[in-house]
């Protein structure tokens, strides 16, 4: 009502403030209501809005209703005033106008309502940003600081890096030139040795002159007499045949001890290749089957069986005896391949192995590693999807969340929270059900139980009706003469000793009956009617005859 | 185990015959020939001067008996105990001398390696050669006598010289990639020539008996390089013992590394057997104690006995840090020796100076470190079986066989460092050198070595 006012006030500053408030306070209680209308509603309204003095009063009625008419018309609606007849108000466009203006304000005040709300949601919208905004602004701060600490961390360390760098070159630097040094020194030693060597040497070519030249007496060989030599050859002279002799010697002797080794090479090269044609055969002697296999899954098996072939014709034509070069490549081929099958065949021996290990290990109830490897791998493959799917889920719901509230999902969100309503009300409902039906199984029980009783209950009265008939009988029997007042008195309340009662009292009776036989109706009505009569009177009567009294007695004890 | 009389002697020269029927040995000038088992003085010889090196011939025939500071050579016959041959090398001097292999030729190198000259004493020929290198191990004979390689120098470049040892023909002269030659080594089937450089450089190279060069190995640069250098018997191996502390093994076809035997300070591999001597000092029952002490019981009394104990593996060896401002340090392997059935190999690495490292050679792993408690002064490989002898300057001597390892006390009178020994051409005996005296060491042969045991 306040906005309603701000909006309108603009609109009359114009006027008088008196009037204004006259307007406001009539704008909101009586827009729409005639004359006589708003003379009855006038102080209620005065009295709602007290502090208002009123707009209307007896004398200035008709100022206002046209002041309130040019309002309208400014306001686009039509007149209030019937056009035919000059200054008399039209009712209905009054009711109408007022009618517009009430609709008109309905519909403002939920505007203002949504604004109110959107306003809110904006306030905590703009809160939560800014709180946001914040603890960002607190982040970079802090990364710039540590951003800060971790250049000069870097640059402490480049510079240390180059520091280091340099102490590395230096090192270097020192190591070359210590090496120089060296090296340079050595040449110089080299040097000063050779030139110290040769000055040696001139002095030995002197010392020898000197020594040897002087026809030294002294150097001489006293001998008793000269003996024979150890192999009793004498010394031959020397002529270019002892040196080629010699030569041939020489030869003879490298080439005995080249014949040597060869020999001592070839009988190991037998015994090698006796080892080599030994684990060949046996090889193959283990590898028959994988043979097979690995024929016929590679692809290039012809080939190979036929290379094969050959080299079995070879080992059949003893091929160990050829020189090595001719065959070479074809035995260490196939003898690479078979090594190759039989390191294979012991890999999967080996695998075998190892998982029925592990198999005997595990008593077979636990899965093997590998296969518990892969199943969790797999297993966490799936958490991660699954994750990533609520992720998306998430993101999604925030996504629709975040944007500006469009109708469709107000509604989607309404109706989730209808169909967490319905299902709850569901659920209540299951209860509800399940109580009414413990309720309707409890009341069949109890009719169940009625009926039951009921058919008790009509046993008896059958009993006693048997019982009654009886004492009738024998009451009928002895007093003949007295009247059939007490005989009814028996039949109480059963309609089957009623019915049948007539027969036996017409069998008893029978010139009775057979006189009153189309009014049969009346005096058995009047005999009941008797009959509970006097059964009401026998039994209210306590003291009457002794047998009616007997028989009380017995009805006492049969209830 | 039995031990002879200690027996005066000179300069370690005592000598069993090559074939082993006598044993010399000087006294100053004076050389003695025993019979080698009973040691009965079978000749006596008297030299003009103090011997200084003495070598029996090939066959056993000829004694030379060389007095350097005099340069001159005596010869002695045993055939004929009247003949006599002197060798006058005169102002040249002498510093070396040696038997050809044939037994009737000497070699003697002049002072200042000047020359060779191969005295003969079936002919009155006198050939010499000349610009030999003053080095290490410069002339070779091969094991069969047949050939002799002669490390020379000229015009500041090495050379080798094979010679024919029959005619002394020159058969072959080349040079060779080296510095500094400092070592020649024949193969033992006498085909391949090991040439080995300086210290001052890791490099050895192989020579056929022709010339050619077959192979060159160099295991790494600037350090120091080759200490020593041993063939196995069956020339399939050359054992390279450098001052880095390892040896390192080449095989006879490739001629490339097959192994490399380390020899550091811990033995860890627990598969190693460690013998540590251990010494104890015998219990002496007061009682039995007399005055005066008979000269046995003091002996023994103050003497300490000696025995092998295994020890735990891992164990520190002890360790001697070189002086690294010294020339020709203390380290690196300097003694090398192959078993006679190329089964075992013995080295010595010289900065860890009392263990000797006993290496499979067909594991090529270390088998056994003996670790004695005096320096290794000499270790000698029995010429039949994997035996192996050492002394430590003292008055004991030690064998190892693959059986177990003991430790013998030389019974004798008086202190007896032993620094040298060598090995009777059976394997029966050794003869024991300390500076002054000598003993021959004779072994049963049905004795077998008490493993781990003293005696």
């Amino acid at each position: 009502m306040g906005d309603w006012k701000t909006i309108t006030v603009p609109v009359l500053s114009s006027d008088s403030k008196n009037i204004f408030e006259y307007t406001s306070d009539k704008s909101i209680s009586s827009l729409s209501m005639n004359s006589q209308v708003l003379r009855l509603s006038l102080p209620s309204a005065k009295n709602m809005h007290g502090f208002f003095s009123a707009f209307c009063t007896e004398e200035n009625i008709e100022q206002s209703v046209s002041y309130l008419d040019r309002e309208l018309t400014t306001l686009g609606f039509p007149s209030i005033y019937a056009e035919s007849k000059g200054k008399e108000l039209n009712l209905v466009s009054v009711i109408n106008c007022m009618n517009e203006l009430l609709v008109l304000q309905h519909k403002n005040l939920r505007a203002q309502e949504e604004v109110e709300m959107q306003h809110l949601k904006l306030g905590s919208d703009m809160d939560h940003l800014q709180n946001c905004y914040a603890k960002l602004k607190e982040q970079l701060e802090l990364s710039k600081r540590e951003i800060v600490g971790l250049q000069e961390r870097d640059r402490q360390l480049q510079n240390k890096n180059r520091n280091l760098h340099q102490l590395l070159k230096n090192e270097k630097d020192e190591v070359q030139k210590l090496q120089n040094i060296i090296s340079s020194r050595a040449t110089q030693y080299n040097h000063d040795m050779k030139r110290k060597e040769r000055e040696y040497n001139k002095l030995k070519e002197r010392l020898h002159q000197l020594v040897m030249n002087k026809k030294d007496k002294k150097i001489a060989m006293e001998v008793l007499n000269y003996v024979g030599r150890a192999d009793g050859k004498r010394g031959a002279w020397r002529t270019d045949k002892t040196e080629a002799r010699n030569e041939e010697e020489m030869y003879k002797v490298l080439l005995s001890d080249y014949e040597q080794r060869q020999k001592q090479l070839l009988v190991e090269n037998a015994e090698l290749k006796k080892v080599l044609q030994q684990m060949k055969k046996e090889i193959i002697s283990l590898l028959p089957p994988q043979k097979q296999k690995l024929k016929e899954r590679s692809e290039d098996g012809p080939v190979l069986s036929d290379l094969e072939e050959d080299i079995g014709e070879l080992n059949k034509e003893n091929m160990w005896e050829l020189s090595c070069e001719t065959v070479r490549e074809q035995l260490t081929n196939s003898i690479r391949k078979q090594w190759r099958m039989l390191k294979n065949h012991v890999e999967k021996l080996d695998n075998q192995v190892s998982r029925v290990h592990s198999g005997a290990l595990n008593e077979e109830d636990v899965i093997s590693r590998e296969d518990h490897e892969m199943e969790t791998e797999k297993l966490e493959l799936e958490i991660q999807q699954c994750k990533e799917m609520i992720k998306t889920q998430q993101q999604l719901l925030q996504q629709q969340l975040m944007c500006p509230c469009d109708d469709d999902t107000t509604v989607l969100l309404q109706d989730c929270y209808l169909l967490e309503e319905r299902e709850r009300l569901q659920e209540e409902w299951r209860l509800f059900r399940e109580q009414r039906k413990n309720f309707e199984k409890e009341r069949r029980s109890f009719t169940e139980a009625a009926i039951r009783l009921g058919l008790e209950r009509k046993a008896f009265e059958e009993d006693r009706g048997a019982w009654l008939k009886q004492q009738f009988l024998s009451i009928s029997t002895d007093y003949k003469h007295s009247e059939n007042v007490t005989t009814p008195s028996a039949f109480l309340g059963s309609s089957d000793q009623d019915n049948r009662l007539p027969k036996s009292t017409s069998q008893q009776r029978k010139p009775h009956c057979m006189l009153g036989g189309p009014v049969s109706a009346e005096p058995y009505q009047i005999s009941q009617y008797i009959a509970r009569n006097s059964s009401s009177a026998a039994l209210r009567k306590p003291a009457g005859d002794s047998k009616p009294n007997q028989w009380v007695e017995s009805d006492k004890e049969t209830e | 185990m039995n031990f002879s009389e200690l027996l005066k002697l000179s300069g370690l020269l005592g000598r069993f015959s090559p074939d082993g029927r006598c044993l010399a040995s000087c006294m100053q000038y004076r050389l003695a020939v025993r019979d080698a088992s009973s040691l009965q003085v079978l000749h006596l010889y008297t030299c003009l001067d103090q011997i200084q090196y003495i070598e029996w011939s090939s066959d056993s025939l000829f004694i030379l008996c060389a007095m350097y500071k005099r340069g001159i050579v005596q010869v002695w016959s045993l055939e004929q105990p009247g003949w006599h041959c002197k060798i006058d090398e005169g102002s040249a001097g002498l510093v070396a001398s040696c038997w050809s292999p044939d037994g009737r030729h000497i070699l003697n190198t002049t002072e200042f390696h000047l020359r060779i000259t191969v005295w003969s004493l079936c002919t009155k020929s006198v050939l010499y050669i000349k610009y030999p290198k003053a080095c290490q191990q410069g002339i070779a004979f091969t094991k069969d006598g047949r050939y002799m390689a002669v490390a020379e120098r000229r015009d500041c470049k090495d050379f080798i010289s094979i010679f024919v040892c029959s005619d002394w023909q020159l058969l072959r002269h080349f040079d060779t990639e080296t510095q500094d030659l400092c070592g020649i080594e024949w193969a033992p089937n006498g085909c391949v020539l090991a040439v080995w450089d300086t210290c001052l450089e890791y490099k050895i190279l192989l020579y056929s008996l022709d010339g050619r060069l077959l192979s060159t190995y160099q295991a790494y640069e600037w350090s120091l390089g080759i200490k020593s250098v041993a063939w196995s018997p069956s020339s399939q191996f050359l054992a390279i013992g450098s001052y880095d502390e390892k040896v390192r093994i080449l095989n006879h076809v490739t001629w490339k590394k097959i192994t490399e035997f380390e020899h550091p300070a811990t033995v860890v591999n627990t598969k190693t057997i460690v013998y540590k001597e251990v010494e104890k000092s015998p219990s002496v029952e007061t009682e039995r104690l007399s005055f005066p002490p008979t000269r046995a019981l003091a002996s023994s009394l103050f003497s300490t006995q000696s025995k092998y104990a295994i020890s735990e593996v891992p164990l520190s060896l002890h360790y001697v840090k070189p002086a690294a401002d010294r020339p020709n340090p203390k380290v690196g392997i300097g003694m090398l020796a192959f078993s006679p059935d190329n089964c075992f190999l013995a080295t010595k690495n010289d900065n860890i100076p009392n263990a000797v490292w006993i290496w499979d050679i067909q594991k090529l792993k270390l088998s056994v470190v003996l670790e004695q408690l005096c320096a290794i002064q000499c270790f000698q490989w029995d010429p039949r079986q994997p035996r192996l002898a050492v002394c430590t300057g003292n008055s004991n001597v030690y064998l190892w066989s693959p059986a177990g390892c003991v430790s013998v006390q030389v019974p004798v009178e008086g202190d007896f460092p032993i620094v040298s020994l060598s090995w009777h051409s059976s394997g029966d005996a050794m003869v024991l050198l300390s500076k002054d005296n000598l003993c021959v060491c004779y072994l049963e042969r049905e004795e077998a070595v008490y493993p781990n045991s003293s005696v």
